[in-house]
């Protein structure tokens, strides 16, 4: 047992250090820092950088572009990226759609989707929820008809992030009404510039619009965009899902944000003294950064599992990251509101402006609290994952 | 970074697991209870055998030079078995102050006694007022002639009762809240002006509340420098307190798994109380508490080789705040779960609990540890 990076492992730490310091562009850092949306310049213009680079899509298998990396040298570049901040790379097309393609998808579509999701030249979005279908995924209505060699897709998918952006969908749809709901369903990608198409903003509680509703009208698709077999696409999601679970625990962005949050402490004042001289409020940040490390350290143990065992089945003791790192990513935002006080009220209709010049770094602070609630609803919500738990760990 | 245990620790935790499992069920344990003393000499005997009594001493010493690990396996599986032996006191704790503080003599001395399973120690470092802060001392020892005069009173010393020798924090100078002049005393039990109240604790283990009066004890009595001994102190602490973390971490597994096993098996409205989903997410908490305090165990047994005591302190007094605040949940949701049999003596369950909740106790409970870590500038400096 040691708990230490190797040599080999810190020098590529601060390879990758030195790479953000150089090339994430400081407005960009800055934006995340404080909380603020980015424009979809900003997050292309950075993925672009990082692809040229070698490092859009590093887990990919290297014929694909990958890196070739350990899975020690992943997290760290997870890590440090989180931290730092930087933008993550889009999920839905680096982690999400991609894995599949390159497993379950044949040359041609290989060849066509790949090279386009590295460079950005397609923003993926994901076609999973619908109004009916949330926790209970296979329940999922959107119809796709076969008829000659295309497919006529008809239905609503929901709370699908960053759609407005988006140039393809990957989309599980209908095509059997007969079987037993996980066996009839497919996996289609498609363009979101097709006819029939209709995308519509839904605001969150934070007033940002991050996520839509995406409605199919009679919808034509080419039969040849379906990803692997007719009706195995419930397989095909659960692998989806399976992937990249470690990311999820977002300990690199939550560290960034305590050591934010001791820096703001030290620079607000409540009662004539700074905030972070409050023992009361001390103890809670230290209780988090504790938590914190915890997780770090369950992670670091899940990787290095998934290192020995490689990745294939997703290790059912990853729900504990998806659990402590939402709960953690809620609580560093609620210390960020305890800090800025009577402050958080004001409310900027355009988002990113802040109030007022003096107070501007406060603008974000409720809306990412208010954003924040989010984490342990998505990606298989809290009570999810313990039902994940009580069964594939405890047996219950 | 590696998460894995070497082969020769595999074997470790095997032996130590296997002889549990043969010589520790909960009816062995009763019966060890019942003996002289509160704990089974016979069970210290194998122990000793099994070479775990003498696993942290070095080679040169009689021992198998093995390190913080290897301390992290046995103390788990004790925990996993509920052992009402001495082991912290006399291996962790007094063998701590040895090696780290002892001389060459004090070594010969004490040491093979400890291997061979002949001798016990315990601790006596609590007093009236001192609550957890080590530096809190108002024992003295005196110069006398060479040696020293040890005046004072201890509480709570695990192993008090029944140890051959105590390990005695006293200061020699400077007044009670000072963090310098303070020296650690070896004192033989039986020395004149020693009195000793043995009682049994909360958790089935046995302490005493020791009076020192005009011990007489020679110069080399003394461990380490007799006027700064506060280092020393704490560094053998935040063993012990490692120790503890692992102690708890092997409770409370067991603990979850007497849990698990029991809602899977106890029937009402015709079926498994594991079927209902309030208990099935309350168990899958308890996991998730269960592997945070893990995690940090095994971070502060890292942190008992930092050379910074700064930083060391800091990580193991992180892992008691999280091994503390799991602990209380995976107790007394171990309870809950568990209904009225979980109330009564009979069960096993409610004894992990009452291990577990000493152990929040000892040497800092989770408010002090965490206050030491806030006022330290946090854990992420």
């Amino acid at each position: 047992m040691d708990l230490a990076f190797t040599k080999e492992e810190i020098a590529f730490r601060e390879e990758v250090r030195e790479f953000f310091k150089n090339n994430v562009p400081p407005e960009t850092r800055r934006k995340l820092q404080e909380g603020r949306h980015l424009s979809k310049d900003e997050m292309v213009t950075w993925w672009r950088i990082l692809n040229k680079k070698g490092w859009g899509v590093t887990h990919w298998p290297k014929e694909y572009g990958g890196t070739g990396w350990t899975t020690v040298q992943h997290y760290i570049f997870n890590e440090e990226l989180q931290s730092y901040p930087a933008p993550q790379p889009l999920a839905f097309g680096v982690s999400m759609v991609g894995p599949v393609i390159y497993t379950f998808g044949n040359e041609k579509q290989k060849k066509e989707y790949l090279p386009r999701i590295a460079s950005v030249d397609d923003w993926w979005c994901q076609g999973f929820s619908e109004p009916g279908s949330g926790s209970d995924l296979a329940s999922l209505k959107t119809k796709a008809e076969r008829r000659g060699d295309k497919w006529i897709i008809n239905g609503q998918k929901t709370w699908t992030t960053l759609a407005q952006h988006a140039d393809m969908i990957f989309c599980l749809c209908r095509t059997d009404n007969n079987a037993k709901k996980q066996m009839g369903i497919s996996f289609i990608v498609f363009s979101m510039k097709s006819k029939g198409v209709t995308v519509r903003p839904i605001q969150t509680i934070d007033g940002g619009h991050e996520v839509n509703e995406v409605f199919f009208d009679d919808v034509e698709v080419p039969y040849e965009n379906l990803i692997g077999e007719e009706n195995k696409g419930w397989d095909y999601a659960k692998f989806l899902l399976g992937n990249e679970r470690t990311g999820i625990a977002r300990v690199g962005v939550s560290k960034e944000r305590l050591r934010r949050i001791r820096a703001l402490a030290s620079k607000v004042e409540s009662g004539g003294r700074p905030v972070i001289e409050d023992p009361a409020f001390r103890e809670k940040l230290t209780a988090c950064e504790i938590e914190l490390k915890a997780l770090e350290l369950t992670q670091l143990r899940v990787v290095a599992d998934e290192g020995k065992h490689g990745k294939g089945k997703p290790n059912p003791a990853s729900s504990v990251l998806k659990i402590k790192g939402s709960e953690i990513q809620q609580t560093t935002t609620e210390l960020l509101m305890e800090i800025i006080g009577p402050f958080a009220a004001p409310y900027d209709e355009h988002g990113d402006a802040g109030s007022n010049e003096s107070m501007d770094w406060t603008a974000q602070i409720a809306p990412s609290y208010f954003n924040n609630r989010k984490v342990s609803i998505y990606g298989g919500s809290n009570e999810i994952q313990r039902n994940i738990i009580s069964k594939a760990v405890l047996g219950l | 970074m590696d998460f894995d245990l070497s082969e020769e620790q595999r074997l470790l935790k095997e032996s130590v697991d296997g002889l549990l499992a043969d010589a520790y069920d909960f009816d062995a344990r009763k019966k060890y209870m019942k003996e002289k003393g509160g704990w089974s000499k016979a069970l210290w005997g194998k122990l000793a055998e099994q070479g775990l009594l003498g696993l942290p001493f070095a080679e040169t010493d009689g021992g198998f030079g093995a390190g913080a690990v290897e301390t992290m396996i046995v103390m788990e599986a004790l925990g996993k078995a509920l052992v009402v032996e001495p082991y912290l006191a006399t291996v962790v704790v007094a063998g701590g102050f040895l090696r780290h503080g002892g001389s060459a003599e004090q070594k010969a001395k004490y040491i093979p006694g400890i291997i061979d399973g002949s001798k016990t120690f315990g601790f006596a470092q609590l007093e009236k007022n001192s609550r957890y802060d080590l530096f809190d001392v108002v024992t003295t020892a005196k110069k006398k002639g060479d040696g020293w005069v040890i005046d004072g009173e201890k509480f709570v010393v695990l192993n008090g009762e029944n140890a051959d020798t105590l390990v005695v924090t006293a200061r020699t100078k400077g007044g009670q809240r000072d963090k310098a002049g303070i020296g650690v005393f070896l004192v033989p039990a039986d020395a004149k002006g020693v009195t000793r109240k043995g009682y049994p604790t909360q958790d089935g283990l046995h302490a005493a509340d020791i009076t020192f009066t005009n011990v007489e004890v020679g110069a080399d009595a003394a461990i380490g420098d007799p006027e700064n001994g506060l280092p020393l102190i704490e560094r053998v602490a935040d063993e012990a307190r490692i120790a503890l973390c692992a102690e708890a971490v092997g409770a409370m597994d067991e603990s979850l798994k007497e849990t698990v096993e029991y809602i899977k098996t106890r029937k009402q409205f015709g079926v498994a109380i594991g079927s209902f989903q309030s208990l099935q997410h309350r168990a899958a908490d308890m996991f998730v508490a269960l592997e945070q305090a893990r995690s940090m165990s095994m971070f502060a047994t890292m942190a008992s080789d930092f050379t910074d005591a700064k930083e060391r302190s800091s990580a193991v007094a992180a892992a008691k705040v999280q091994v503390g605040k799991s602990l209380k949940f995976v107790g007394q949701q171990s309870i809950q779960l568990h209904g009225g049999i979980g109330m009564t003596m009979e069960a096993k369950i409610g004894h992990y609990f009452k291990r577990l909740t000493m152990i929040e106790n000892t040497l800092g409970d989770t408010d002090y540890h965490l206050r030491r870590v806030s006022e330290g500038g946090g854990l992420l400096a």
